[in-house]
């Protein structure tokens, strides 16, 4: 009894939900290992900010810190001058992620209305063009030759947008949205007013879809804004590296700043010496993650709308 | 009457509609046969002789098909047994994990007393599957850099010796065992709460009513209407047990020689085969997982269709 009375003053939700619930002790048990976890999760993120916000001497003598032992902010202003390289990979990355994702938005949406349309004559052909992908595709060979060789799309930006532009997964999301969520009286009083299809389209049945628009190019924005796999099969012209591109390059060959540097005028010696190798890179790093973070929070519940759509077959 | 009349007149026959969605379908389509279908046909690489000669088309027609020859090379290169046995021991410890940790986590988080505490460590869990894998390689390098590494500074001021972590095989199974929980728990978990909200509040009442504790509804009533959704994720996963994540095999481990023998898998195979321009071996195993994961998928779901009609894929 005194033990219920405790509880109700302590936290107090209604009604039965006060007593169905784990102890107090189980609480701050599993409290204590969703921080651990959670710590887990953002720490090494956190390191990451603390080593580019660090001085290179630092770095030097005493390797990376979670607590920058000098703060400095010569990773950052470093980069600022490399603009032919740093500057050039964000406006690749910017270019293909808002490209990609309209491209992507916009042929995914048509196939899945069109596939949501009963009665249209070419259903289930289409419906096997989408299909037949799920289970089967050519493997990377064919598919970096087709690529590369015959759609001539080695070292251009349209190798980073077009293979990933659509994906059936996506597809049956929008297929199975309109289908349930756009009353089909709309469309047939559109078509007696004499709309055709390209107007509903446009006009009546994405501007009621937002919100898996909102799924379907949050998906690709982080597909395209993440993606350094089509990067490293079809680009090797620098110009075109995304950041991503350019992180990669850069783990493997930590001087790849200082010798590109080098490549524009300045003694190849004396800028691997001076720049802010670790800090720069880990800023970069920075750079493409903060975007993430800072926006994925507000933008979870259209992913796992998404996932539940997803999971319904249509 | 007369609108049943026109459904069968619209089954019949080709209706301006019909044109106009095909018209609408006609990008999709065209995408479709560029980058899934092509490829398709181009899988009988793997039983030619695969040489560059002008363009993609003269490269095929006029290489000399060579039969099962480059198969015979891949499997008497005894690489290929330890790869495979890498891709499916890693495919099934990633199944069983992938289930057992989220839904335990699934269920634990919706026990936490203070729900706006369960919507922060959810989101911080979340975290790490928006970043990429060569985001994550430079965080993981932010910990087992040999001089500057966080790990091997630790060890140092414990006074003990640092260790050469990319040199160790022993130490990376489990490491990428955990690596790709850390990425993708928060994602499962997901999955599995959107299936536990669904679940009405009425069973758990009914059940505390009756005497039941939290810990039992959790395992009486909570996971048998679970069961599904994990059959289905299972049998998905099994589904793809020829295939891997490239990033977390290629890009974590950072190519080093000594981790080969733990972290090759298929994907990795085919795609350095691919980039060294050993096309043959390349394309023989790109088919054996194009052909091998078709079963394996088909298979997955002919399963799934047993247990569940509503939830096949196809």
């Amino acid at each position: 009894m005194a033990e219920t009375i405790k509880k109700k003053r302590k936290n107090e939700p209604d009604g039965f939900d006060r007593f169905n619930r784990v102890s107090n002790t189980a609480n701050v048990l599993l409290n204590i290992m969703f921080i651990l976890m959670a710590l887990v999760c953002i720490i090494p993120v956190l390191l990451v900010i603390a080593i580019s916000l660090s001085a290179e001497a630092s770095i030097t003598d005493y390797g990376y810190h979670l607590i920058p032992k000098i703060i400095s902010f010569e990773g950052y202003s470093y980069l600022a001058t490399q603009s032919t390289l740093i500057i050039r990979a964000l406006g690749v990355s910017l270019f293909v992620t808002i490209v990609g994702t309209v491209l992507g938005i916009l042929l995914t949406t048509l196939m899945g209305y069109v596939l949501s349309r009963p009665g249209y004559k070419l259903n289930g052909f289409l419906t096997m063009v989408v299909f037949i992908p799920m289970v089967f595709n050519g493997g990377l060979v064919s598919t970096y030759f087709i690529t590369s060789q015959l759609l001539n799309l080695k070292d251009t930006v349209w190798a980073l947008i077009l293979p990933l532009a659509v994906s059936s997964f996506n597809v049956v999301i929008c297929r199975t949205f309109f289908k349930t969520t756009v009353p089909e009286e709309l469309i047939e009083s559109a078509k007696m007013d004499g709309a055709r299809q390209f107007t509903i389209f446009f006009k009546i049945v994405l501007p009621i879809s937002l919100p898996v628009l909102a799924t379907i190019g949050l998906f690709l924005c982080f597909a395209y804004w993440n993606d350094w796999y089509q990067s490293m099969l079809y680009i090797d012209d620098q110009r075109l590296y995304s950041l991503q591109a350019l992180l990669n390059a850069i783990m493997t060959n930590v001087n790849m700043l200082a010798q590109n540097a080098a490549a524009m005028g300045a003694s190849m010696a004396d800028t691997v010496a001076n720049m802010p190798k670790e800090a720069a890179r880990m800023a970069i790093v920075v750079v493409i993650v903060l975007p993430i973070a800072c926006a994925y929070p507000f933008f979870q519940k259209y992913f796992i709308s998404g996932l539940t759509v997803g999971a319904v077959k249509g | 009457m007369a609108a049943k009349e026109a459904i069968k007149k619209k089954k019949r026959r080709w209706t301006r509609d019909d044109t106009e969605l095909t018209i609408l379908a006609l990008p999709t389509t065209i995408w479709y046969f560029l980058f899934a279908f092509l490829p398709m046909f181009g899988i009988v690489i793997a039983f030619k002789d695969y040489k560059i000669k002008g363009g993609f088309l003269q490269s095929i027609i006029q290489s000399d098909w060579i039969g099962f020859q480059n198969f015979k090379f891949l499997f008497s290169a005894g690489d290929i047994w330890i790869i495979l046995r890498n891709t499916i021991l890693y495919n099934i410890a990633f199944i069983i994990l992938n289930i057992v940790v989220p839904v335990a986590m699934a269920l634990l988080i919706g026990q936490l007393h203070n729900k706006k505490m369960a919507k922060v460590y959810q989101t911080a869990m979340f975290m790490p599957y928006f970043l990429s894998w060569v985001v994550v390689t430079a965080l993981i390098w932010a910990f087992l850099s040999f001089d500057k590494g966080l790990l091997n500074g630790l060890l140092e001021s414990l006074g003990k010796d640092p260790h050469q972590w990319y040199m160790e095989p022993k130490l990376w199974p489990p490491f990428l065992i955990f690596m790709y929980m850390w990425k993708n728990l928060g994602y499962s978990m997901v999955v599995y709460l959107a299936t536990i909200t669904g679940i009405d509040k009425t069973y758990y009442e009914a059940a505390g009513i009756d005497g039941a504790t939290v810990w039992q509804q959790m395992r009486y009533v909570t996971l048998p209407l679970m069961k599904t959704v994990i059959i289905m994720m299972f049998i998905m996963a099994v589904g793809r047990i020829f295939y891997s994540d490239f990033g977390l095999f290629y890009q974590v481990p950072r190519d080093s020689n000594s981790l080969y023998n733990v972290s090759y898998t298929l994907d990795v195979f085919v795609f350095k085969q691919l980039k060294s321009s050993t096309t043959g071996m390349a394309s023989a195993a790109a088919f054996v997982q194009s052909v091998a994961g078709c079963i394996t998928i088909l298979t997955a779901n002919a399963i799934v269709r047993k247990v569940d009609r509503e939830s096949a894929m196809i």
